[in-house]
Order: C-alpha cells, then sequence, then structure tokens
C-alpha cells in the first residue's frame, strides 16, 4: 500500500491539482460551497498520503524531514478547518517535488552519458576458434576478445591480432581517431572505428580506467566541502529547531495559523539542495571536456588560484626537439655531415635524434671505437678519423680551439635558448648545431586566458638550461622562469608561494609523481588517463590538451561563483519568509510554500546553466 | 567482510541521504563508518559481515524507508 501510494505520487499530484481547480470553480462560479469544501478535502486527504507516509518512513530512522513539518502544518489546518490551505499546500509540495525530480535528473545528465557509455557484453574467442557473445561481468584477464568495426572496447586490454582506428572520446574527451596495431592498449568504453582487432583483457570490471574515471566522477559530485558539511550538520537540527520554534509559538499565542505558517516557511529546501546541485553540474560540464575536478573542494581551492607553476618545458613545449641553426666552419660539408649521422643514428638522446631527423637520408660511414660521455656526448672514429660530438664543455675539455666567429654564433644561440651540439673533427671544429625545443601550437593564447581568469602569476620551473627557459619564458610572456632546478626544488619553491599566502595551482605531467604537485594546492595532472595521474592530482586534463586548462580554471570559477549564488538564493528565501511572517499581513502558509518550492526550481535551474558553461573566446 | 555497492533509483531529496543511512546503519552486521550514499549516483556503498547480516536483508531496509533498489554488486 505504501509502496503503491509513493510510486504513483506523481498521479496523486495530478489528481490533487484538478479537484484543487474543480473546488475553487464550485466556489468562485457556482456558489457551490458543499461542493468546494468536499473536493478540497478530497484532495488534501489524497496529497498528504504520501506525503504522511515519507515522514513516518524518515521519523522510525529518528530524522525530522521536511516532510514531517509538512504533514504537521497540514494536519494543523485541517484542525482549523481551512481546507483550501491544506489542499494548496499539499500539492504544490508534490508538484515541486516533481519538477525538482526532473530538473535534478537534467543536472546529472552529463554523468549519466558517461555511464550509460560502458560497455555491457563481450565477444570472446574459445581455444577452438569459435567466438561466443558474453556478459561483461564475465570476461576474466587473459581472455581473447574480439572487437568488430563499430563495436566498443568491452576492457582494458593489448592487440594481439589486426589493427585499426579507435575513438578514445570516452576517455579523453578528444574525439580523434587513434592508430592502434599489435602491442597498442586499448581502453575500455572507446570505439573501435573501423578494422578489427583480437585483443587480451589486461584489466576487467572496475579496474579499467573508464570504470575509474566514472568511480572518481561520482564520488566527486558527491564530495562535500567544509562549508556544505556545515550546511548539512545545520539542516539536520535545523528542522528540529523549526518544529520547536512553531511549538513556542503556538504555546504562547494559541494561534494555531501563525504556528502551522512558520512550519511551512522555515523548510530549508533550497539550502540544502542549491550547493549540491551547482557542483554537480559543474563537475558534469567538466567530465564532458575531458576536464576532471575532483568535488568542491577542489573547485573551491581552484577558483580561487592565483599562481600556477609549471613543472618542465615539457608542460608547454612539444617535448620534441629540432635543429633551429646551424653552422658548418671548414668546406666539404658532405662528408662531415655524413660522420655526424653515422656516430649520431647510434644514440638515443633527444638532441642526437634532433640531428638525425635534421640530417635526413645519406651516405653512412664506417664508425668504431665508439665512447659515450655522460652528460658530454660522445667521441668516435669515423673512417679512421677521431670526431666528437657534445657539449661546449666536453669540445672545450679536449682542448679544441673556438673561433671568435664560432665563439660569437655559441653566445647568439645560447641567448636565444638553444641547446647546444658541437662537432670536432680530427681535433678542428666543423660545426655548430643550435636546437631548440617548439611551444605547443596554441599555449600562448591559452595562458592568455589564464591571466584573463585571474592568475596574476605565470611560472615555469624546469630542470632545462637557465637559457632554454628564458627563451620559452620570453616568447610566451611567462612571469617568471627558473632553469635547473631539481624536484626538491621545486617543491621548496612552491612551498616558499604558499608560505607568501598564495593559492598555487601546479601543472605537471603527472607520469613522475613530484612532491610539488602533492604539495601544491591543487595539482593538475595533464596525464592522458593513467591511473597515477588520475590517482595523484586534484585536477586531471584527460588528454595532454593544454587548451583545455582555461577550460577547467574558467569551470571552476563558475562553478564556485554559481554555488555562492545559490547560497544567496536560499538563505535570502528563508530570512524573507520568516520577516514577512510576523510583518506581513497577506502571509500565509500557500504563498510560502509556493515561494518555497519556487526557490528550489530556481538554484536548480540557475544550477543548470553550468551544463552549458564554455570558456570564453579572446576578442 | 564484504564490500556492497547497491544502485538506486534516483533519489531528489536531501532527506533521503538521512534516512537511507539510518537505515543501513540501524542493521547489525553493517560497518556503520563504511556507509557512503552517493546522492547523486543514487548509490549506497557499505561494508557489511555476511555471516551476520545479508545483502538481500540490506535491500529490504532500504526498500522499507521507500527506496526501490535497482541491482546490487558484492564484492568479497
Amino acid at each position: 500500500m505504501q509502496q503503491l501510494i509513493l510510486r504513483n505520487k506523481n498521479k496523486i499530484a495530478a489528481a490533487s491539482g484538478l479537484l484543487i481547480a474543480v473546488g475553487f470553480a464550485s466556489h468562485l462560479l457556482f456558489g457551490q460551497e458543499q461542493v468546494s469544501v468536499v473536493a478540497l478535502i478530497i484532495a488534501s486527504i489524497l496529497g498528504i498520503a504520501p506525503i504522511a507516509i515519507q515522514a513516518y518512513q524518515a521519523l522510525r530512522v529518528k530524522v525530522v524531514s521536511i516532510d514531517v513539518l509538512v504533514t504537521i502544518a497540514v494536519g494543523g489546518a485541517f484542525i482549523i478547518k481551512n481546507f483550501e490551505e491544506s489542499a494548496i499546500v499539499t500539492f504544490l509540495f508534490l508538484f515541486g517535488a516533481y519538477l525538482e525530480q526532473r530538473t535534478l535528473n537534467k543536472t546529472r545528465s552529463a554523468i549519466k552519458e558517461l555511464t550509460e557509455m560502458a560497455p555491457q557484453s563481450a565477444v570472446r574467442l574459445t581455444e577452438d576458434g569459435e567466438s561466443e557473445e558474453i556478459d561483461i561481468d564475465d570476461v576474466d584477464v587473459g581472455d581473447l576478445l574480439l572487437v568488430k568495426t563499430g563495436a566498443q572496447v568491452p576492457v582494458d586490454g593489448t592487440v594481439r591480432e589486426g589493427s585499426g582506428y579507435i575513438n578514445e572520446a570516452s576517455i579523453t574527451g578528444e574525439s580523434v581517431a587513434v592508430g592502434k596495431e599489435i602491442g597498442s592498449k586499448v581502453f575500455a568504453g572507446t570505439i573501435l572505428d573501423n578494422g578489427t582487432i583480437t585483443i587480451v583483457a589486461d584489466r576487467v570490471g572496475e579496474d579499467t580506467t573508464f570504470a575509474k574515471i566514472i568511480e572518481l566522477v561520482e564520488e566527486a559530485q558527491d564530495s562535500k566541502s567544509e562549508a556544505e558539511r556545515f550546511i548539512d550538520r545545520f539542516a539536520k537540527y535545523y528542522t528540529p529547531l523549526v518544529l520547536l520554534l512553531s511549538a513556542i509559538v503556538w504555546l504562547i499565542s494559541r494561534n494555531i495559523e501563525l504556528a502551522i505558517t512558520i512550519l511551512v516557511l522555515g523548510c530549508p529546501g533550497a539550502l540544502v539542495i542549491g550547493v549540491p546541485v551547482s557542483n554537480v553540474a559543474g563537475i558534469g560540464n567538466g567530465a564532458r571536456h575531458g576536464v576532471l575536478l575532483k568535488g568542491s573542494e577542489v573547485i573551491h581551492d581552484f577558483s580561487r588560484t592565483d599562481v600556477m607553476v609549471f613543472d618542465k618545458t615539457g608542460t608547454l613545449t612539444i617535448g620534441s626537439p629540432t635543429v633551429a641553426a646551424t653552422h658548418y666552419y671548414g668546406g666539404d660539408d658532405a662528408m662531415v655531415k655524413s660522420a655526424i649521422l653515422s656516430v649520431e643514428r647510434q644514440s638515443d638522446h633527444p638532441l642526437a635524434r634532433a640531428i638525425v631527423n635534421h640530417l635526413g637520408e645519406l651516405a653512412l660511414a664506417t664508425v668504431d671505437e665508439t665512447d659515450v660521455i655522460k652528460g658530454g656526448g660522445i667521441a668516435a672514429r669515423v673512417d679512421g678519423k677521431s670526431i666528437i660530438i657534445g657539449n661546449a664543455a666536453l669540445i672545450a675539455e679536449r682542448g679544441i680551439t673556438i673561433s671568435d666567429e664560432a665563439a660569437s654564433h655559441i653566445r647568439a644561440l645560447e641567448e636565444e635558448g638553444n641547446s647546444l651540439v658541437l662537432v670536432a673533427l680530427e681535433g678542428v671544429l666543423v660545426a655548430l648545431f643550435g636546437i631548440r625545443d617548439q611551444i605547443r601550437s596554441g599555449v600562448e593564447h591559452d595562458l592568455r586566458r589564464l591571466k584573463r581568469l585571474g592568475v596574476k602569476r605565470l611560472i615555469l620551473l624546469s630542470g632545462d638550461n637557465q637559457g632554454t627557459v628564458d627563451q620559452v619564458a620570453r616568447h610566451l610572456g611567462l612571469t617568471e622562469a627558473h632553469g635547473h632546478m631539481l624536484p626538491e626544488e621545486k617543491a621548496h619553491f612552491v612551498k616558499g608561494l604558499q608560505q607568501e599566502g598564495h593559492i598555487v595551482a601546479f601543472v605537471g605531467d603527472g607520469v613522475n609523481d613530484s612532491p610539488s604537485l602533492a604539495l601544491a594546492q591543487v595539482g593538475i595532472a595533464m596525464g592522458s588517463g593513467t591511473d597515477v595521474a588520475i590517482e595523484t592530482s586534484e585536477v586531471v586534463l584527460m588528454n595532454s590538451d593544454f587548451s583545455r586548462l582555461p577550460h577547467a580554471l574558467g569551470l571552476a570559477k563558475a562553478t564556485a561563483r554559481n554555488m555562492k549564488q545559490n547560497i544567496v538564493i536560499a538563505v535570502g528565501v528563508v530570512l524573507f519568509l520568516l520577516s514577512m511572517v510576523f510583518f506581513s499581513p497577506w502571509m500565509n502558509m500557500s504563498i510560502g510554500m509556493l515561494v518555497h518550492e519556487g526557490s528550489i526550481l530556481v538554484v536548480i535551474l540557475n544550477g543548470m546553466r553550468l551544463l552549458r558553461y564554455r570558456p570564453r573566446k579572446l576578442t | 567482510m564484504a564490500k556492497a555497492t547497491i544502485q538506486l533509483e534516483g533519489l531528489a531529496c536531501p532527506s533521503c541521504l538521512q534516512k537511507i543511512e539510518g537505515a543501513t546503519k540501524s542493521l547489525n552486521g553493517v560497518v556503520k563508518e563504511s556507509v557512503k550514499v552517493l546522492f547523486n549516483a543514487a548509490k549506497v556503498k557499505l561494508d557489511f559481515d555476511q555471516s551476520v547480516v545479508t545483502i538481500g536483508e540490506i535491500e529490504a531496509a532500504i526498500t522499507k524507508v521507500g527506496y526501490v533498489v535497482k541491482k546490487s554488486q558484492v564484492k568479497e
């Protein structure tokens, strides 16, 4: 019976609304007082049934819920035979609850879309080559699974056979097809755009990256900040307090009408729902755009960030250095180039790679007696001639003379922020390479947007040499840049900023878990969805896309602002209503309930604006 | 000790949280500190002792305070 009534709450609301209309019509239009009263009484009884059941259920677990307040108030109205009030109040309460449910579902839609992308089934290949469709829960680690074009990758795994292009939007928020071949890692929830692959299951169920992201987002939406926990505690004692207040008012004034009006007006509706709604909508927006914000505390801190620190030059640059300038001293370039290429192609060093890429395909010479000098370069014999390729320190150490011309080139290149590679053949300097990392495209624009969003200082901390760091800083308009920094020194630097009273956001790649990421108020990992990145930081940019950073900051700010607006609306409404009850003659239960339900809808709708948030473009 | 994740139909009012928390915490065998009700995801997560209370009894307690259990998962 109870279940039946609760399940049909919405129909009951509709019926009671209709009866109220009948009641008023017969009273106003036809003067049928008898019919009107009967209709309103039925409407009240219908309407109060589900509310009273909820109140009873709450009381059984020792909770004084809003339902309890409303039930008592309606009971009171019945006693003083004010059926008009009792009918309207119950109707408004039920109808309001219906609208709340509808709109709340909208604010949660972003996350729901995400969870609905979770794979449901998989195609397993048995040992005799047969394929069978199985439930996702039955997939075990080590199973061989078949994924066809258009299908979802069911679990995290490694490609065993075949190749194809996969859309990883569910993990990275970026719908770009990523090529996969034998040995590539694939992730649950991503979609195979074309090709057919067979994968070995590495991680299943709750252990997949996708499941972890969902869990994280779900927990984030419900994580509460200090302020919210306060509101919760407050709300717990607030409803009994309202009950007490109304009892006192009744005892003193003996005015039931006034006492029950206070009960309705005191409902904390919008206050309890306002902040969570902003939180859900904000985090939902982020999740859809590859930005994970871990809860409302994070949103609060992030929105107040005034210093942003970038770890490593690689955060701002592409991370693959290229040759920016070359100088050859002395003739016979072809022979020199071929000698350099022959030696450098044996090395994995990023600078060597840059030179190999720069020189391209050339005839190769025989190399022997290769000797790698740690922190300096490489020495070898090419076709019997001695060759040294390395930095300025190594060249100087080997007693090789540097001409005035070369020295001025070196100075100029260093000032431009190049890393230098010098080449000496048979003890004579023959070539000089200036190698530089390239700035990621759009970074300059994004940094300006960050500044526009209120970040006062943009700081780069890097292990690279000061020249490189300065060059990047100048190019991008960073406030400060410090080179030659070890991880401990970076952490120390962050601590210093915090002691000066700054709120520091630290942007790293999340791969090497530097202490700074943990130390900063907001650790931002620009990971590509790795577990470590997801767990260690407060904000995760799901692909290494730098342009998500302004979106993340702007969203955090908009969400924090939205929460404040909702608190102001909620508190304002309660104060307004309670003061009105004492000073205004027209205030009654029905109007109070109307304003309350209205304010709840207003905060929900206000929260929903966040779902559409987009960072403003620079003009 | 087992871990349960119980998926409910959407929750609308914040007092739902208190009700569900109260209903589950009052059961013997449920670890009180572990009870977590996720309002937005409409999920209840808790640890419980299978020799004292069954998942069915936990579900029944939630149903009794007026919420519909969609499905539940138990991990040992």
